[in-house]
């Protein structure tokens, strides 16, 4: 497994994955092959491509880690102080590990031109950058959200709260991706990004703070959370509507 | 041939030259407005049976607040139209927008903060309103920050426009579910415009002001464009002709 490893940082190795996927993207014949299934093979290709470089998988999901202990530290050991913030701190911790792991979305496909070479296929860029969009979900926001629970109850959660939190957690990190992919798209052609990046998407993700650390703190307190889960689904499909059509804008004009 | 007017607008030159000549006709009625609004809610009107003077702030702080929302839609669809039809002109007018909206909404911010001294005991509160203005400061600063990253004005003219556009879509949403998450922690403390409660005596002096912000904001959009305009030409010929006494 270290040597497929080793593989990964090969930037051939990187052009081999692409070429493996996405030949039949380009042998096929421009007409043969159509936007959607354009946009599956770039998701198998970029979830390829992640699974060969694990530790960038791993780091998000140790700063989410390492930022809810945080707080116990600095705050108090008692879980009767830390309870009821829980699902606050478990958000801001996955609002900035879902921004850390946004550089990666655009950022290696950009630098090799790949991404110029989506621009130039003749197929919908909104649909590839869709799909790239939802690979990083699948890459980020799904463990995010199969590793909030645990964070949760760290800080005091009981285990019925479990499934709330998995399901706001996994829908709101579905809002996240979609408008950080519109910031990386802002960012891309600007070194350093960092700052920038957070200033642009923090506060454009404020609305899916806000409903999805209600829905949590509701399924904390054993209450019924639909409300702000329905409210949190409803950004994510707006998001899901119009993300990729301004993040697709925003790559254009930082390609030409 | 009814769009000519449109389309002269794209040219630089007649842009310099009209906003020249059309800054007066804004910047004196704002000041009058001003001016008679001021005394008309500083001076004239009643105190307030509950707040007794310290309500008057508002006739700097609702102004404020309605342009810091106002400049803002004025940048995004300013840079729609810069994006759609590519015109030059209507970026300069949203690059200029954004340093005037980020003052007016730091106004309403402190504003804010100052009339909520007295009323709430406290500087600051986590009210809806001050809390939607903080989020849109944040939003001018990304916007003016993106900006400043690119070397390339026209890049970063149509890179800014996406991101004008995008948070302009955002703006209610963020209002609303600032409101919603508020509304869970504490009932509303704020009074609300446009309900009956005002007397004429306090409500005409507060309108003189929102129509005189407005038309400040018009002088003062008007004189940044210019400068924009003058900043982005400054290798065309007609500059010469246009800054001959």
């Amino acid at each position: 497994m270290s040597n497929s490893g080793a593989i990964g940082q090969d930037p051939a190795a990187r052009v081999r994955a692409h070429e493996t996927s996405a030949a039949r993207t380009r042998n096929g014949g421009e007409s043969s092959v159509s936007a959607l299934t354009a946009a599956r093979l770039i998701l198998a290709r970029d979830l390829k491509l992640a699974f060969r470089k694990r530790s960038q998988l791993v780091q998000p999901l140790a700063f989410f880690a390492i930022v809810t202990t945080l707080f116990p530290l600095g705050v108090s050991p008692e879980l009767s102080r830390l309870r009821p913030m829980a699902a606050g701190v478990v958000w801001a911790a996955a609002l900035l590990s879902s921004l850390l792991a946004l550089e990666l979305l655009f950022r290696d496909d950009a630098q090799d031109g790949t991404l110029e070479q989506y621009a130039l296929s003749g197929r919908s860029l909104t649909w590839l950058l869709a799909a790239k969009t939802a690979a990083h979900w699948l890459l980020t926001g799904l463990p995010l959200a199969l590793m909030a629970p645990l964070a949760g109850m760290a800080l005091g959660a009981p285990p019925a709260a479990v499934p709330g939190i998995i399901a706001s957690v996994a829908v709101g990190t579905v809002a996240l991706s979609l408008i950080g992919s519109i910031g990386a798209g802002l960012t891309l052609g600007i070194r350093r990004s960092g700052a920038l990046l957070s200033l642009l998407t923090l506060p454009l993700e404020i609305p899916v703070l806000i409903f999805g650390a209600r829905a949590t703190e509701l399924a904390i307190g054993g209450a019924a959370y639909g409300v702000p889960l329905q409210l949190l689904a409803a950004l994510a499909v707006l998001g899901l509507t119009l993300a990729p059509l301004a993040a697709s804008a925003a790559v254009r004009i930082n390609l030409e | 041939m009814a769009w000519t007017w449109f389309h002269r607008l794209a040219s630089p030159p007649h842009i310099y030259r009209v906003a020249g000549r059309l800054t007066p006709w804004l910047a004196w009625p704002a000041a009058a407005l001003i001016v008679a609004g001021l005394i008309g809610g500083l001076v004239l009107a009643p105190p307030d049976y509950q707040q007794g003077d310290g309500y008057r702030i508002i006739y700097v702080h609702a102004p404020s607040a309605w342009m810091s929302l106002l400049v803002y839609s004025t940048m995004a669809v300013a840079a729609a139209i810069g994006l759609i039809w590519r015109m030059k002109v209507a970026h300069a007018v949203a690059a200029s927008c954004a340093p005037i909206g980020a003052s007016f909404t730091f106004a309403a911010l402190v504003t804010g903060s100052l009339w909520g001294a007295p009323m709430w005991g406290t500087y600051w509160q986590w009210d809806p309103r001050l809390t939607s203005e903080l989020i849109l400061l944040f939003l001018y600063f990304g916007y003016m920050g993106l900006r400043s990253a690119f070397d390339d004005v026209q890049r970063a003219d149509r890179v800014s426009a996406v991101l004008a556009v995008v948070g302009v879509v955002n703006v209610p949403i963020i209002h609303y579910s600032v409101t919603w998450w508020n509304s869970l922690h504490q009932a509303p403390s704020v009074m609300r415009l446009g309900e009956p409660t005002m007397p004429p005596s306090m409500l005409v002096p507060l309108l003189m002001m929102l129509l005189g912000f407005t038309l400040f904001f018009g002088a003062l959009l008007l004189v940044r464009v210019r400068g924009e305009v003058l900043s982005r030409e400054r290798t065309a010929s007609w500059i010469r002709e246009a800054l001959q006494p």
